[in-house]
């Protein structure tokens, strides 16, 4: 099995995670890297990104597993021939061999921006700062059926928020992302409902990396 | 990309068919680039994406030196919301620039009911609508595609038509402009002097003059203008453009795979397609050079899906040739080849087994009408014979599912023929119950009927649409009678949307207008269901004065001068009217093949012959 990591930004954050499969696939396809497939009634390739992600989050830290038929050609060179065949917005930063077993992957570190049009309202940093040192704080979170409540007070090992521009906040936040797991735009949900008053005008969201249970680097 | 765009992309569906980038885009240095061509498709990027026609002029015009050719298609009604709300006009996914600094602004139409949409993109892009309020050599809009061969209703707001097939008449299109452009020639000069190039009809220099009931009393060219514009073909097919190097969307579209046109032309003569007539003559292409593409396609694309595409792909000489070179390719690959329109034949049949050990396709017929005697009137070479023994075949070898295409309303249907399409689909039953290997399953019949909508350049092109109210008393009936049958599913177009294409397409310049009032309230994707509003279309209609009956019921005369006489698709008009008595007698025209019916269109060709 070979690892690889890869960044989706820019126009590739508007690629679902299906799409991204679909072109990740297609791109090992004309790098001339066959994949191997699944064996059963309809064998498909044997690819799977580790966290699939939500349209129109950005990241520089996306894992994805595949085995390829055959010998493999070196490390860099799949890279090379990889970031030859895809698309601006998606990169392969590195590919190895031998990475950790996604199962211990734990906490994923991000930074969500909140854009504020006319600039940051006056003590926004204080009062979002003070929000999530509730002891409960209850979100929506997506499911495939119906909206569920979720208390993300849990899920989030640290965060710490900063005035970045002066139309631009930052939410720095280490979270769950597996097990349970939550998605770090809630966060900027939860600015929004429980502090409508200082309700950003946008909020984007970038994957910086990935940590283990005690915080070491997971790749 | 802008911080605005960036801020709606996240609020809209699907917004990656707004951003471009995709595998061979073709991105160009705007410094070098002399001619800017905004290259329309006026439905949403899904379809259009899927659309051959676009791919290969996309990848003619952007092999020029100094021409940039990119895409811009019709947005979904969520962000064409948000871009009006922001003031934001419609740009060409490849740069971002708006339309509204394009040279050329090029349409490729196939389908009538994009009409609103083409008006809708002008207004979206900010581009004066009508080709009089556009006075200077920037802004050229112009089109090419099926619809054009009657463009009548669209010569408003367009400055010109390409007729045919435009791999070569839109490089000297292209490359006229070019010069126009460095010359600093005037609108009416280039209008002048791109009306001499084969293929291509500037409406404004004919004058329609009407007669007291309403009909065409005469179509006026100007002086020194022939009174005809002829539709340009490509004579060889193998050394034609083809673009090998496709775009691979990103994101998933209707077609999403390489498709590989066989052949050119139809030597059929089904005589409601207009397709069948107008593409003609036939010309071939060789297996070697389609086998070649195919690889290079499928290689440099990653794509994991061919199809092979024509009219009538049994008709194509080298088909068994062709698949058995592809078939082991696509196997070695896990490409998965799709053989669609092929005809109930022996070779077919077999082709259709071989292909199945890939994936199960579906079992589709088109007898389009339910009695012999109607499927003589149009020239349907489909018998019930071929379609059961067929189905025996499928059922025998697993299959239990079948899809039936019907017409209602083609000209001398009786309610006998009507109730015959439901004797043909109990027929099918009975077959599959005396054949079908696994019973348990149960079987499943999808049947549809289809409101038939007379074209131009087709031998029916003078008959009447039936009444609305008789198509629906008629696929009631047939509903009604088919309603207890077991695993029979019967569907049937609504109406409205079949009514308004048989107005579109034998339309004249007095629609202009209508398109024009229908947009203003509100009229765009006809073509989809949820936004289609037949209301506003009436209303339309009457706040402009035009009866739509007029020109889907009336029915034109023989003698009458028609809308599309101007239009040359290479078709002789008494084959055509020969054709016309021919189906009113019952008799069918036997394939080209088997002999040549004298269409005229082999007159086209000027080095190769006609391969029918």
């Amino acid at each position: 099995m070979l690892r690889a990591q890869f960044s989706k930004a820019g126009k590739g954050k508007y690629l679902s995670h299906l799409d991204l499969m679909r072109l990740l696939q297609r791109a090992f396809q004309r790098a001339g890297l066959p994949l191997t497939h699944t064996q059963g009634f309809t064998p498909r390739p044997s690819v799977s990104i580790a966290l699939p992600m939500s349209l129109g989050t950005e990241s520089l830290c996306e894992l994805l597993d595949f085995q390829l038929e055959g010998e493999a050609p070196s490390p860099e060179e799949i890279r090379d021939r990889l970031n030859r065949a895809l698309v601006p917005g998606v990169e392969i930063l590195r590919v190895y061999e031998w990475g950790r077993k996604i199962r211990e992957l734990r906490l994923l570190e991000s930074a969500v921006t909140l854009e504020y049009d006319r600039g940051v309202p006056p003590e926004a940093v204080e009062q979002i700062a003070v929000l999530f040192r509730r002891q409960t704080l209850p979100v929506e979170k997506k499911s495939k059926s119906c909206p569920v409540e979720q208390d993300i007070i849990p899920l989030i090992r640290r965060i710490a928020v900063r005035q970045t521009g002066a139309g631009e906040l930052e939410l720095r936040a280490l979270t769950h992302c597996q097990e349970p797991s939550m998605n770090p735009m809630q966060l900027a949900q939860a600015v929004d409902r429980y502090l409508p008053e200082i309700r950003p005008d946008f909020a984007r969201c970038l994957r910086l990396a990935l940590y283990d249970e005690q915080e070491h680097e997971f790749y | 990309m802008t911080d605005l765009l960036g801020r709606i992309l996240p609020t809209v569906q699907k917004p990656a068919r707004y951003t471009g980038g995709e595998y061979n885009e073709i991105r160009k240095d705007p410094g070098q680039v002399r001619v800017n061509v905004a290259f329309c498709f006026p439905d949403t990027y899904e379809i259009g994406m899927s659309n051959l026609g676009m791919r290969i002029l996309y990848g003619v015009m952007n092999a020029m030196e100094g021409v940039w050719c990119q895409r811009v298609f019709t947005p979904w009604a969520d962000m064409e919301e948000a871009m009006r709300r922001n003031g934001l006009p419609l740009w060409a996914l490849e740069s971002g620039r708006p339309v509204k600094d394009f040279d050329l602004i090029a349409f490729s139409i196939g389908y009538e009911m994009s009409y609103s949409n083409i008006l809708n993109m002008l207004r979206l892009a900010g581009v004066p609508l009508e080709a009089r309020e556009r006075t200077g050599l920037s802004n050229i809009v112009f089109a090419g595609g099926v619809c054009a061969f009657n463009p009548e209703p669209l010569v408003a707001f367009f400055d010109f038509f390409s007729l045919g097939e435009g791999e070569e008449s839109t490089v000297e299109i292209v490359s006229l402009y070019d010069k126009a452009k460095a010359e600093g020639w005037d609108k009416p000069r280039f209008l002048r002097e791109v009306a001499q190039i084969p293929g291509v009809y500037v409406p404004s220099f004919y004058r329609h003059e009407y007669g007291a009931d309403g009909t065409i009393a005469a179509i006026v060219p100007d002086a020194g203008v022939p009174a005809t514009a002829r539709k340009r073909i490509v004579e060889d097919l193998d050394n034609a453009f083809f673009p090998t190097k496709m775009i691979v969307p990103s994101t998933e579209i209707v077609h999403d795979r390489a498709n590989l046109e066989v052949f050119r032309g139809c030597i059929r003569g089904c005589r409601f397609c207009q397709a069948g007539f107008s593409c003609r003559p036939v010309r071939k292409k060789s297996a070697q050079v389609l086998y070649r593409q195919a690889v290079e396609t499928l290689e440099d694309s990653g794509i994991n899906e061919l199809t092979l595409s024509s009219l009538s792909t049994s008709d194509y000489r080298e088909l068994e040739a062709l698949t058995d070179k592809l078939l082991p390719y696509c196997r070695e690959r896990r490409v998965n080849l799709s053989v669609p329109s092929l005809r109930a034949d022996n070779f077919s049949r077999q082709l259709t087994a071989r292909l199945q050990n890939q994936r199960k396709s579906s079992l589709t017929f088109a007898p389009e009408a339910g009695s012999q005697r109607l499927r003589d009137v149009i020239n349907k070479n489909l018998t019930e014979e071929e379609i059961l023994s067929s189905c025996a075949v499928a059922f025998a070898g697993g299959w239990n599912s079948v899809k039936l295409y019907f017409m209602l309303g083609l000209p001398t249907e009786t309610e006998e023929d009507v109730l015959a399409i439901a004797e043909l689909i109990e027929k099918v039953a009975a077959t599959w119950r005396a054949n079908a290997v696994n019973k348990k399953r149960g079987l499943r019949i999808h049947a549809a009927a289809a409101y038939f909508v007379p074209k131009p350049h087709t031998p029916f092109q003078w008959e009447k649409q039936l009444p609305m109210e008789e198509y629906l008393r008629r696929a009631r009936l047939l509903k009604e009678r088919l309603r207890n049958v077991r695993g029979v599913e019967f569907n049937y177009h609504d109406p409205a949307l079949s009514r308004l294409e048989a107005v579109f397409a034998r339309g004249d310049r007095r629609i202009g207008p209508v398109l024009r009032r229908a947009v203003e309230l509100g009229a765009r994707l006809d073509g989809w269901d949820e936004y289609f509003s037949y209301e506003i279309w009436l209303r339309a209609f009457r706040e402009c004065g035009v009866d739509p009956d007029y020109y889907a019921c009336r029915g034109f005369g023989e003698e009458e001068i028609l809308p599309w006489d101007t239009i040359d698709v290479g078709l002789k008009k008494d084959f055509l009217l020969r054709e016309r008595r021919r189906a009113y007698e019952g008799r069918t025209t036997r394939d080209c093949r088997a002999g040549c019916a004298g269409c005229g269109a082999d007159a086209l060709l000027k080095e190769a012959v006609c391969d029918a």
